[in-house]
């Protein structure tokens, strides 16, 4: 399904990444998981067209993507869940949801993928995506978008960072019911529990793939 | 009945949510002239002696009624003066829906400047809405100067959703208000500009009585060279709370300045200020991409949703 050949990524002469190559195949559930700095993140912004690699191609379902940006890559069924939601004032949690689906939705429809992340749709579908939202809470919206985009591979950044009285469990139960359902999906990680859910695990150091 | 012409028509949607003449009270205002006026049994609807304006009573007690004003100018050129003054009797509730648009593709300018003064009786719940719109011509001047002033009596509760959609060239917004004992105000303006339009907002609250309360938020958008002002005034008395909050969205190469205010004259006036000005920020739109949008339509979602 995904393919990255020889992606390197530069910054000036700082090398982030060097000759990363990999294979995805349908309904995996591919671990990426290393040190703080060894361009996880970096990597799978990489896959998502956030940042765009100094050299290499990746393909997906065959066709080189390398040069599409952002949201030709996620028309063609890529997403992506931000290890750090942004705020974005005056949207609330229903138009992510909404424009995550790209049709307009009603309350049962879009209430689902918050009770996916165990909110109460009736305390947040109204919510606006501010500083009045915990950072747990933001995060499981966040994950609540990127169900709602019913993607066939999904890149989540962290997912467990910063997710508070939600606990890792019903986390680990969202990712294997999409994984159930034949999704792919590629999880950076640092928790053990999520990296042993994995069937596919790459480990990152120094912007190489280990061993 | 009155027919409205296409250009009319669209004005009055984008204003007042025009598709049937309203139920209740109404005068509808065009070019200068009232072509369809309503009183009810609870709401009089009177038009001044000297034709530049409307006197409007609203009795005591009344519940549940609406009025619509709306003010639309299609004749390149026309110039207005309007004052309109509301009279809310005791523990009536009532809204008041006050639109203007103004289409011009003629050489001349064309102008309303409209002064509204809310008299709100004890225990009275005013809920006001005002929308501005323009269209026609890019060159063509379309200038709406609102002039809004309220006087809360003890109790009452005043509900302000002030809006500039686009099209409108320039305008001086100038709102007042005056709190007696418990009563409150919420203000929400929303103002977007564009082109070269210059758009000025100045709010000031005296908060006279004790435990009368203000609220404003503003948000605006400047796109484009477009130049907005913002200045706001929560003036505290007495034992009272005051509260403003003030964000901006500056794009291209626009540029916004936002003044706001606090004036304490005692110890027990709790006043809070808080303002913002930024402008799309990129993982913003990098998110709604990532859900599909293009570029574009990211950033139109971005700021529908903040001038929601």
């Amino acid at each position: 399904m995904l393919v990255l050949r020889d992606i390197s990524y530069k910054v000036g002469n700082k090398t982030i990444l060097n000759n990363i190559s990999l294979e995805v195949s349908n309904a995996d559930f591919l671990i990426i998981t290393g040190p703080n700095g060894s361009g996880k993140s970096t990597l799978a912004k990489i896959i998502m067209g956030i940042i765009k690699p100094t050299t290499g191609r990746i393909l997906y379902n065959g066709k080189d993507i390398t040069n599409l940006d952002v949201t030709e890559r996620a028309k063609l069924g890529v997403s992506y869940a931000f290890q750090q939601p942004v705020n974005i004032k005056g949207l609330r949690a229903r138009d992510l949801i909404e424009a995550a689906v790209g049709a307009p939705i009603g309350d049962t429809s879009a209430g689902k993928y918050l009770k996916a992340v165990g909110l109460n749709p009736v305390e947040y579908l109204d919510r606006e995506l501010d500083n009045s939202l915990s950072g747990g809470e933001k995060k499981r919206i966040e994950i609540a978008s990127v169900l709602a985009r019913n993607a066939e591979l999904t890149v989540f950044d962290e997912p467990e960072a910063g997710i508070d009285l939600w606990s890792f469990s019903d986390l680990l139960k969202v990712l294997k019911k999409q994984q159930a359902k034949g999704k792919t999906q590629i999880v950076i990680s640092h928790q053990e529990r999520i990296i042993n859910a994995g069937n596919k695990l790459i480990v990152l150091k120094n912007g190489a793939i280990d061993g | 009945m009155v027919e409205f012409s296409e250009i009319e028509k669209r004005i009055l949607r984008e204003t007042i949510d025009f598709y049937e003449i309203p139920e209740g009270a109404y005068n509808f205002r065009i070019n200068g002239k009232s072509v369809a006026k309503k009183s009810t049994a609870n709401i009089d609807v009177m038009l001044k002696p000297n034709g530049k304006g409307l006197e409007i009573r609203v009795r005591p007690g009344t519940k549940n009624e609406s009025v619509h004003i709306p003010v639309v100018i299609s004749a390149s050129g026309m110039r207005e003066v309007v004052e309109n003054d509301f009279y809310i009797g005791k523990g009536a509730e009532v809204l008041i829906i006050a639109g203007c648009g103004i289409y011009n593709c003629g050489g001349e300018s064309s102008r309303h400047d409209g002064i509204h003064r809310l008299y709100v009786e004890k225990g009275a719940h005013v809920k006001y809405i005002e929308k501005h719109f323009g269209f026609g011509e890019r060159l063509s001047k379309k200038d709406i100067n609102p002039t809004t002033e309220v006087f809360a009596e003890p109790d009452s509760l005043v509900e302000m959703e002030l809006e500039q959609l686009k099209g409108v060239s320039s305008t001086i917004r100038i709102t007042s208000a005056e709190l007696k004992d418990n009563a409150k105000l919420i203000i929400k303006e929303r103002l977007f500009t564009h082109g070269r339009q210059t758009a000025e907002s100045k709010i000031k609250a005296v908060l006279i009585g004790k435990d009368s309360t203000v609220d404003i938020s503003s948000r605006a958008v400047a796109q484009d060279y477009s130049v907005q002002n913002f200045s706001s005034n929560i003036i505290g008395e007495g034992e009272c709370r005051g509260h403003s909050e003030c964000d901006a969205i500056i794009m291209d190469h626009a540029r916004v300045t936002a003044l706001p205010s606090l004036t304490a004259n005692s110890l027990d006036a709790e006043l809070i200020h808080e303002a913002a000005i930024g402008k799309i920020a990129g993982e913003q739109i990098t998110k709604l991409m990532s859900l599909g949008l293009t570029r574009a339509e990211a950033e139109s979602k971005i700021i529908n949703g903040f001038l929601k």
